[in-house]
Order: C-alpha cells, then structure tokens, then sequence
C-alpha cells in the first residue's frame, strides 16, 4: 500500500473573476459526490461505534430498556471462563495462522514466480479456492480430513501415519481451520506474487554474476525488497484472525453433527470449546443469549485491539507515501 | 584466464558447459515439481468433493476414493431436500442489488478522493481505509437493534441498504483504480468545459472500466459469500436463507448424505468459478491492487 496518499495537484481553470464562484461550485460538488458515502459511514460505522462503547455500560436484552451499570460488564469478562478460552483461542489464530499464512503464500509465490512453463494453469489453481465461500470451503475440509475414511487419512495411511480426528480433535480443530484457511490464501499470494514479479531483474542479475545461487538471491534480493508487501500481509493475516467466525462455527457444528443453526448453540466451540473464537463468543453472547450490553463490552474489546493493528498500517502507509510523493500511483 | 574474463562468456546457455547446463536441468526439475505438487494440493480437495458427489448414498460412507457408479442425479436430488431454488434466489437478490447500491455510492466517492482536489481529503480516506478494517462483529450490536426497531431484522434487507450508501472496501479499490487514470486526460475534460460529472460519466468511468468491473466482481463474491451477516439477520427466518447459510446447516440436516451435502457445496461455488472464468485478469488486478500497487 505505498503511494496511497500522494497529493494530486489540479491546475484552477476557473477566470480570475468567477474566482470565489468556481470555489463554492467546486465544494458543492465535492459534497454531492461525497454525501451518500458520509451518510453511509456515519449511519454504519460512526453510530455504531459509539453505540457499541455505551452499550457496553449497560445490560440490555433488546426487549426492557438499557440499564446502566457501569464498568459491570468489563468486570464480568476475568471470570467469565469461556471469555478467557475465547481470547485463547483466537490468540492462537493470531499467532499461528498469521505465522503459517504469511510463510506459506511466500513460498507458494516464490515458486511460481520461479516457473518457467504452466504458469498460468499452477496460479489459477492456487488462486481459485480463495473464491469459494468460507462455508463451503470449511465443509471441503471437512470432507478431506473426515477421520478414518476421509481421503487425508486414506493418504496418511499408505505412509503407515496413524492420523488424529481432525475436527473433532480439541488439540487438532484449530489446525484443521488453519488447514482451510492456508487453502484460500490465493488472494495474498497473488499481492506478494506480484511484489516478487516487480523485483528489478537487474538486480537478480548482478548478484548471478557475484555468483549467489538462487536461494542466496531469493535471501539478499527477493525478501528486502517485498518486505513492505510482508509487511501488509502480517497485518492483513491478524485482521482476518482477529475476525475469525464462519469457519470456526461451520467447522464446530459439522463435527458435532448438530441438527440446525436454529437455537442450538450447544455446537458452538465444539470439540471442547476449542473452536470458540472470540467473535463466535460474542455472538453467542448477543444474539443467542441477547445478553447485548456483555456483547458490545466484548466488541469494544475488539475494537481496541483492531484498531491499534489498523493504526500500525496506516502509519505505515503514510510514511511510505512521504518517502514517494509525488506521481499517481506511483 | 581470469576469473574477471570468464564472466561474460556464461551469457549464452549453450556455452555454458555440460556440467552447469545439468544443475539448470535439475533446477528446473526441482522448481516444477513443486509446482505441480502445489497444484495438485490445491486441485485434489475439490476433485475428492467432486468424486464423493457423485457416489451412491451408501458408498460415500466409505474410505473408496472413486465412485463405482457415476450418480449424477445426486445434484438433481439435493434440489429435492432442500429448496435450494428459494436459497439462490435469496442469495442473487443480496448480490445483485448490493453490487448495484455500491457501483451507485462508491464510483462518486471514489472519485472525489482520487481525482478532486479539497481540504480533508486524506483524512477522509484513512477513515476510509479504517473502516475497511473493522470486524464487523464490532459494530454488530447496535446495528441489530437499530434494525430490530425498524422492524427489519429477519430479511436480508440490512445488509443490501448500506451498500447504497457507503462500502468501504469499494471505495478504497475504486480510488486505487482512478488514480491510475493520467490527470491529463482529467484535466483536458475541465478545459474543454466539462463539469465534474461530466467529467466522471464520460472520462473516468469508461477508463477505469476494468477496475470497475474488478470492484464489482468482489463486491458480488463477498455478498455472496457472506455467511455472518445472513446469519444475524435472517438466522431464525429459513424462507430468507442464502445459499452460504443454507449450505451450513444442510449438512447436519442430512447428516447420513455426504453425497448431496458436497454436490451442494460444489452448487455454491460455481458463481465464483465463472465469474473467474469470465474475468480472470480483473480479478488478478484487482487483487493486486487491494495490496501494494496504487
């Protein structure tokens, strides 16, 4: 994300006399151009936002009126078990499949960029399971590491390993969700397949010529200069870990084999809990046990904790663009 | 003879000797088999859903990989358990109507933080970007009350309404899009007397039509996809699933049929797959432009 914020300077073509007139104009145009999206962003980020930290004063049901009670709800949370699995389990999301993410669409992009026949056919391969619905994709998984019979088992088999329930594993759901999502991460490839592409050629040839081998050139030159796009990538992967819900609570309520979505919350987290994001906990919070005020303390939580990630990038990306000012785009 | 002086004769790889002419064959070797092991790692999961939807009811119980009979009424039956008809309707009228809400708000938008000049204009677009980065369980609690009093909860229609005002992430695309659009042309538009909307309609639209369209395909697979939104809204309402939704709770309803929860699974996906298909290279640029490139 470098140059985002680069200043593009418009030459005034207005006559020096209809000045302050063209001025007004030009602002009035800004304004209707600008209106619904400033509409939209007060009504759907600007009020919830604050509605979200007052709620979190309260104890609403949706149904009697909020009633404050003050730092309660915050206070809740250190005895509250499950809150204290939930912000373990995505803990360990943010850590390991930022981790796993970031390293694996590396290396698939570094191999790409590296072939020299069927590249097209191996990217589109790659790229196209991240277009899949979450739920669809969870379910896919869900198939492939069926304990027992399922094809990953089968496959395992033939080495003589003795696989885990996968799924229904408590020690082993998160990997499988780890599984999923490493399986959808063509969108990241693709950003940091791009970055390596643009790595100046010159480069890689100077360095042949030193001798450097291509691990040694992918080390000293390849990984340098993308480490901005590594960079987006790390914040990008934690955002998304931060957020992770459709997975967990597809992958919960497939292993445990739950009738419906309806009402039934006993799925949620299942094996063990060990599926329990915080999201999937604050859902169950609001909108199964409508306990609202304990769900908008939750969020404001998470919240906080996004936007300290979101701010890392933004500073990032205003530093890049203050190295670069200049062209559009550049 | 130097080392400085052999340098220059590697250039050409037919001179370059039997023994490095080996390593770049097993290079080469090395860096395409993985390659294609990474291509079948990511082919061969839906290649075991496609086998398994298309097996007897009794034979996707077992751990046989290839179907002794080819049932392909098996996509046919899953029609029959669950009104799947109603589930893509459902679905095609979030996409559809969200994607046309957010070509309406975000193109104007866009372009006034790409290409117009006032003060705010940065700041406007960090919260912009901000806003991009929300979860969206941050901001899900007042917004369900707001919708539960307006008596709107249990239809899809809170989650189509915003996209006729503001998307985030479209906008942020959008502007990426425009700003690669030279000023000249923009410029040349406000000499010859062209207003700003002018300007817009008949410059900038035309030329960031690719971007467009890259914008609005990920705007369709998002809705699409989404699986959180439908589930706070329409969750206690099935005649409002989506097909996402729907998928999530076929399988526990038909618990014993793994053949027909995976022809589902792959019904969903085919949206995805021919819009790809279609447009493989906007979806290619436009991917990297959410990254890196602006």
């Amino acid at each position: 994300m470098t140059a985002t914020l680069d200043r593009v300077d418009v030459p005034r073509t207005a006559p020096a006399r209809g000045r302050s007139r063209a001025r007004a104009r030009h602002r009035l145009t800004v304004l209707a151009f600008l209106a619904p999206a400033a509409i939209g962003f007060a009504l759907f980020f600007g009020y919830p936002l604050i509605a979200t930290v007052v709620f979190s004063f309260t104890r609403y049901d949706l149904i009697n009126p909020p009633e404050w009670i003050g730092l309660e709800n915050y206070a809740y949370m250190f005895g509250d078990k499950l809150f204290l699995t939930a912000v373990t389990n995505t803990l360990w999301f943010v850590v390991v499949l930022t981790f796993a993410r970031v390293v694996f669409a590396l290396g698939v992009a570094s191999v790409i960029a590296r072939l020299k026949s069927g590249v097209g056919l191996v990217r589109t391969l790659c790229y196209l399971p991240s277009l899949a619905p979450p739920v669809a994709a969870t379910l896919v998984f869900f198939l492939v590491m069926r304990p027992n019979d399922g094809p990953l088992d089968v496959v395992l088999g033939w080495f003589g390993i003795q696989s885990p329930l996968w799924f229904a594993d408590p020690a082993w759901s998160k990997a499988g969700i780890t599984a999923v999502m490493l399986w959808v991460s063509g969108d990241l490839m693709i950003i940091i397949l791009a970055a390596v592409l643009d790595v100046p050629q010159e480069q890689y040839e100077a360095a042949e010529l030193d001798g450097a081998g291509p691990l040694r050139r992918w080390w000293h030159i390849t990984l340098p200069s993308i480490s901005p796009v590594l960079m987006f990538g790390v914040v990008n992967s934690i955002i998304l870990a931060l957020q992770l819900f459709t997975q967990a609570v597809v992958a919960g309520s497939a292993a445990s084999g739950a009738a419906d979505l309806t009402g039934n919350t006993k799925y949620l987290g299942f094996p063990e809990n060990s599926t329990l994001t915080f999201p999937v906990w604050l859902y169950t919070q609001g909108f199964r046990y409508f306990d609202m005020g304990y769900a908008a303390a939750m969020a404001t939580v998470l919240f906080v904790i996004s936007f300290i990630a979101t701010a890392f990038l933004v500073q990032r990306m205003r530093r890049a663009s203050h190295q670069e000012e200049g062209g559009p785009g550049a | 003879m130097t080392a400085v002086l052999d340098r220059p004769t590697r250039e050409p790889a037919a001179d370059r000797g039997p023994r490095r002419n080996w390593r770049a064959v097993l290079d080469w070797v090395a860096v395409h088999s993985i390659g294609l092991a990474l291509a079948l790692m990511f082919a061969l999961p839906i290649v075991f859903v496609f086998l398994t939807a298309v097996m007897s009811d009794s034979q996707a119980f077992t751990s046989e990989l290839w179907p002794r009979e080819w049932h392909w009424g098996n996509f046919l039956e899953a029609f029959d358990k669950a009104p799947l008809l109603k589930y893509l309707g459902n679905s095609m009228l979030y996409s559809l109507l969200a994607t046309a809400g957010m070509l309406l708000s975000s193109i104007p938008a866009a372009y006034a933080l790409a290409k117009l000049r006032w003060r705010g204009r940065n700041v406007v677009f960090l919260l912009v970007v901000g806003a991009m980065m929300l979860p969206p369980q941050v901001v899900a609690v007042p917004l369900y009350d707001s919708w539960s009093s307006l008596g709107l909860t249990g239809s899809l229609w809170p989650l189509i309404a915003p996209y006729f005002l503001f998307d985030a992430f479209s906008i942020f695309l959008l502007r990426q899009f425009i700003l690669t659009i030279p000023q000249s042309y923009v410029d040349a538009a406000r000499v010859d007397g062209c207003s700003e909307f002018q300007t817009l309609v008949r410059i900038v639209v035309p030329m960031a039509r690719p971007g467009i369209a890259a914008t609005a395909l990920f705007c369709f697979l998002y809705t699409w996809n989404d699986y959180f939104g439908p589930l706070l809204y329409t969750g206690e309402k099935p005649d409002q699933w989506t097909l996402s939704l729907a998928l999530s709770s076929f399988k526990g309803m038909h618990h014993v049929q793994w053949n027909l929860a995976m022809a589902v699974t792959l019904l969903t996906m085919i949206p995805a797959v021919v819009l790809f298909a279609f447009a493989q290279r906007s979806f290619v640029k436009g991917i990297t432009f959410t990254g890196v490139k602006g």
